[in-house]
């Protein structure tokens, strides 16, 4: 288990042992548990009560509530045992919060597709309504009371005729022993207490004293550090290597090659695999790791085409991975070439030829972006002990229940024999939901025959990704001679997948309407990163409709009110995503908080854009001055519809720094290749915005609903993109069309 | 061997002179609030105080620490009740967390010496550390609110 040594709360070693009424879970690895907010100063809780797969309760009145999902910094460590404790009606400042390890009983443990809230929010309910009415039924057959005179407040048991009162803890145990109750009534969302109002982050203290938190943290005994040497390009794989000098360096205990995926291994959709041989140095610790790669004599040899073979619902299917060694520059002419070409069809209504044919005036634009890397701050890593009949693996990571069947298959270990623990993530933006590396760390303690962490330096993080698709869209509008839209035409690619939601706005709002994809296949490994192909459609659709607006001489939300207005009172078409009267509620409040039009806000060059994507509606105008004749976003104000928000202040913080990230993105990120090779391995290369470049101001308002909660991860974030790219057209009079918009990419 | 005073303690390593502070503090040390982001000095998660200056451990070589004090995340308060970081707190700060440690040690620096500092100022002492998250403005937010304890507790 967990070495990890408790310096900064002497708390947390004292959550051991576990009185376990329904059996289940051992609370051991204590070194992940937070005590919410002031509770460190109550009793020590000596034993713990289950009441249900999410609740423990102390004789001495402590709840501890475990968190099913990991955190990257979306702070579902808070925002999800909030929703417990609402419904449980505990006093959230006697709570403790405990990273849950994977298990079979807690459901998916999935944070990404901002779907955490969304998905636990009415298990989470009912697990604390259930837990709550266990209680007040053991209060009531000891009071000989009936249930129904019980009431419940701040983890007390009231019955208010005998004034009789108890505290959760004295009845957890007899609760524990009752018959779990089914169809337990859930409050009503006006009633909350804690759900809705702004509760610090758990973790808050433990960040900003250093205590270790995050998988790079991670300690246990005996543990070697591991490192592995990939291709330098994509297309290329190990021929040869020499071992001899690395081996002798201080510290360094062995040198091996390895093979990621057997032959013909069917993997499902996040086994992507980016390099499948790779040579691994194995020593006491970092550093000397690091010096000892420098050392290797290694001969890499073009890979030429491969195959992946796909598992998935309609049986095996075997792809061909291209060899060829890509540069930048020819796959954006490459892509040029493929959209003349006919597409698939994605989505039809009415007659667009014809609209384009009898059209008095065509616009037509086309937008391109790069490929991104995630580079979240935490480069990757994880820990694998794996011996001959189990494994342990702890790190950060994303999606436990789709890393377990990958280890399984190249440990040839049953998947109960393998024991995962989530860590907190230092960032994830999609690249820790690919469980490659858990794959890696595992046949790496297996062969070096050792408990291990598999660390990749900040360049091994780059150059080995599984990034943002490159993606290019050619959108065209057809006007008739009094300027109404009467045709609307998408056609969108990328290397390797097309970003077109064809079913998403402005589809609906369209007669004449088509949406087509094309792919070219390439070998550099793509994935999801924040908001999949939303955060280029939103960039590109989002400024055309500006551009739109422009030529029809309309005023840029007025243009998307009305088409919305047309999507809700006459949809076109069948199968559209978007609910138009949310997506028209989040412009409407931004007309208003913004201050859209007013004369006060004239000194600014402005720019509006909206989107929706995971089930939410976000919109923002971006207001742009010059700070050193360099545009400079210098005020933000974002709306958001993303129903009930749990903790508003946190949720503000999350829109935040989606708009920072995607004024990042807008202006500076992408990655390119030469031969195979990224061109942006460190920081240097590979601008992340910084705090110079970053508003100084982002206003936030969410729309206020009783709608249960949809993402939030996700959604702010496309719709910053073209909300820059209109306000830069304000400012410098021409449009851009290739991203980023503040640095060359290519030197050519 | 090597001497170097870390936390108000003295302490002997015995590492190749030219490993990294950074390493020494993580792996020797066992400190792990100091975190590795980039290792070429670009992005601040290493950022410890050498003799109260701010220096990114992970170019600093253990061996220009040898004799000198070197103060860490776990260092800076008996309690984590340096002004920086209880107005982290209370502001909510941090996201992910990753470089926050790295942050709160550049902004501590910046704090004492620049009493009052303007958001030029911030930015100024502050664009050396990213955070991927985006908490840019509640980094600002929260200096101005620790200047503020740091003036009212005199």
């Amino acid at each position: 288990m967990a070495n990890q040594k408790n310096t900064a709360s002497p708390r947390r070693s004292f959550i051991k042992t576990s009185v376990l009424a329904g059996g289940g879970l051992m609370l051991n690895f204590t070194w992940l548990s937070s005590l919410a907010e002031t509770s460190a100063d109550g009793p020590i809780p000596t034993s713990w009560v289950e009441l249900g797969g999410f609740i423990r309760i102390t004789p001495e009145n402590i709840i501890k509530i475990l968190n099913p999902n990991p955190d990257f910094g979306q702070n579902v460590m808070t925002s999800l045992p909030m929703i417990v404790a609402e419904e449980l009606d505990a006093d959230w400042k006697k709570v403790v919060v405990e990273m849950a390890p994977h298990s079979t009983k807690l459901g998916p443990q999935f944070s990404g597709g901002s779907n955490s809230v969304r998905m636990y929010w009415k298990p989470l309910r009912e697990a604390g309504a259930t837990a709550r009415y266990m209680l007040m039924q053991a209060a009531a057959q000891a009071w000989g009371v009936d249930v129904s005179e019980i009431t419940t407040n701040a983890s007390m048991l009231y019955h208010k005729k005998s004034g009789r009162s108890a505290t959760y803890g004295s009845f957890a145990t007899k609760a524990a022993s009752l018959p779990v109750p089914k169809n337990v009534k859930l409050k009503d969302v006006n009633d909350f207490k804690i759900v809705g109002n702004s509760q610090l982050n758990v973790e808050g203290k433990k960040i900003v004293t250093g205590t270790p938190l995050f998988g790079m943290d991670y300690k246990h005994e005996g543990m070697l550090i591991a490192m592995i040497e990939h291709p330098p390009a994509f297309g290329m794989k190990l021929k040869s290597y020499d071992a001899t000098e690395a081996l002798k360096m201080p510290g360094i205990k062995t040198v091996f090659d390895l093979t990621l995926y057997p032959d013909g291994l069917e993997q499902a959709g996040f086994d992507t695999r980016t390099f499948n041989e790779l040579l691994v140095v194995v020593g006491k610790s970092t550093w000397e790791v690091m010096q000892a790669r420098k050392k290797l004599k290694i001969v890499w040899t073009p890979e030429g085409d491969r195959k992946d073979t796909m598992g998935g619902r309609g049986g095996k299917t075997v792809v061909v991975v291209p060899g060829a060694l890509e540069t930048t520059s020819k796959q954006f002419e490459k892509m040029k070439e493929r959209a003349m070409q006919p597409a698939k069809l994605l989505r039809k209504d009415g007659d667009p030829e014809s609209a384009f044919k009898n059209a008095a005036q065509i616009i037509e634009r086309t937008y391109t972006a790069p490929f991104l890397a995630h580079n979240c701050m935490e480069p990757i890593n994880f820990f694998a002990h794996v011996t001959a009949d189990k494994a342990l693996l702890v790190g950060p990571l994303q999606a436990p229940g789709w890393a377990i069947p990958i280890v399984s298959k190249v440990l040839k270990m049953p998947a109960d024999k393998i024991e995962v623990q989530m860590t907190r993530m230092g960032g994830g933006f999609g690249r820790r939901a690919y469980a490659h590396y858990l794959a890696e760390a595992a046949l790496i303690s297996q062969k070096a025959n050792a408990p291990i962490k598999l660390v990749y330096t900040r360049e091994d993080d780059m150059t080995y990704g599984i990034y943002r698709p490159m993606y290019t869209a050619t959108y065209r509008a057809a006007l008739d001679a009094n300027k109404n839209l009467i045709g609307f035409h998408v056609k969108g690619g990328g290397i390797p997948e097309h970003p077109i939601h064809a079913d998403r706005f402005p589809a609906g709002a369209i007669d004449n309407y088509l949406a087509e994809g094309w792919e070219i296949p390439t070998n550099i490994t793509i994935g999801a990163y924040r908001a999949p192909r939303s955060n280029f459609n939103a960039a590109a659709e989002q400024s055309f409709l500006d551009e739109l607006a422009e030529v029809m001489g309309k005023d840029p939300i007025d243009f998307r009110l009305e088409l919305l207005k047309r999507a809700k009172e006459k949809p076109v078409g069948k199968n559209n995503d978007y609910d138009a009267a949310r997506y028209a509620g989040v412009l409407e409040l931004l007309k208003v908080k913004s201050g859209w039009g007013k004369p006060e806000n004239k000194k600014y060059f402005r720019g509006v854009a909206a989107y929706f994507c995971h089930n939410s509606y976000a919109a923002h105008v971006i207001d742009i001055a010059k700070k050193n004749g360099e545009p400079y976003v210098e005020r933000v104000t974002s709306t958001v519809d993303c129903g009930i928000v749990i903790n508003p202040d946190a949720a503000t913080n999350m829109v935040q720094g989606a708009v920072v990230d995607g004024i990042g993105n807008a202006f500076y990120s992408g990655l390119t290749h030469i031969d195979g090779a990224g061109q942006q391995a460190n920081f240097n290369k590979y601008r992340i915005i910084r705090i110079h470049e970053a508003p100084k101001k982002i206003d936030v308002f969410f729309v206020d609903n009783d709608i249960d909660p949809t993402g939030l991860g996700e959604p702010p974030f496309p719709p910053v993109i073209p909300a820059v790219a209109n306000a830069l057209y304000k400012l410098e009079g021409k449009r851009r069309y290739m991203q980023p918009f503040g640095v060359k990419l290519l030197n050519s | 061997m090597i001497t170097l005073t870390v936390n108000n303690k003295k302490i002997n390593v015995d590492v190749d002179p030219d490993t990294p502070l950074l390493w020494v503090l993580r792996e020797h040390l066992d400190l792990m609030g100091v975190k590795y982001g980039c290792g070429v000095a670009q992005c601040g998660a290493c950022v410890v105080h050498l003799n109260g200056e701010a220096v990114r451990s992970c170019v600093t070589k253990i061996s220009r620490a040898a004799n000198q004090q070197v103060v860490t995340i776990e260092g800076l308060s008996e309690e984590g009740d340096h002004p920086v970081q209880k107005a982290w707190v209370e502001l909510d700060v941090v996201q992910c967390g990753y470089c926050q440690a790295g942050q709160i040690m550049s902004a501590a620096v910046l704090l004492k010496e620049n009493k009052n500092p303007t958001d030029a100022d911030i930015d100024a002492a502050m664009a050396g550390n990213i955070c991927r998250c985006g908490t840019y403005v509640r980094v600002r937010q929260a200096i101005k609110r620790a200047a503020e304890i740091q003036r009212n507790a005199k």
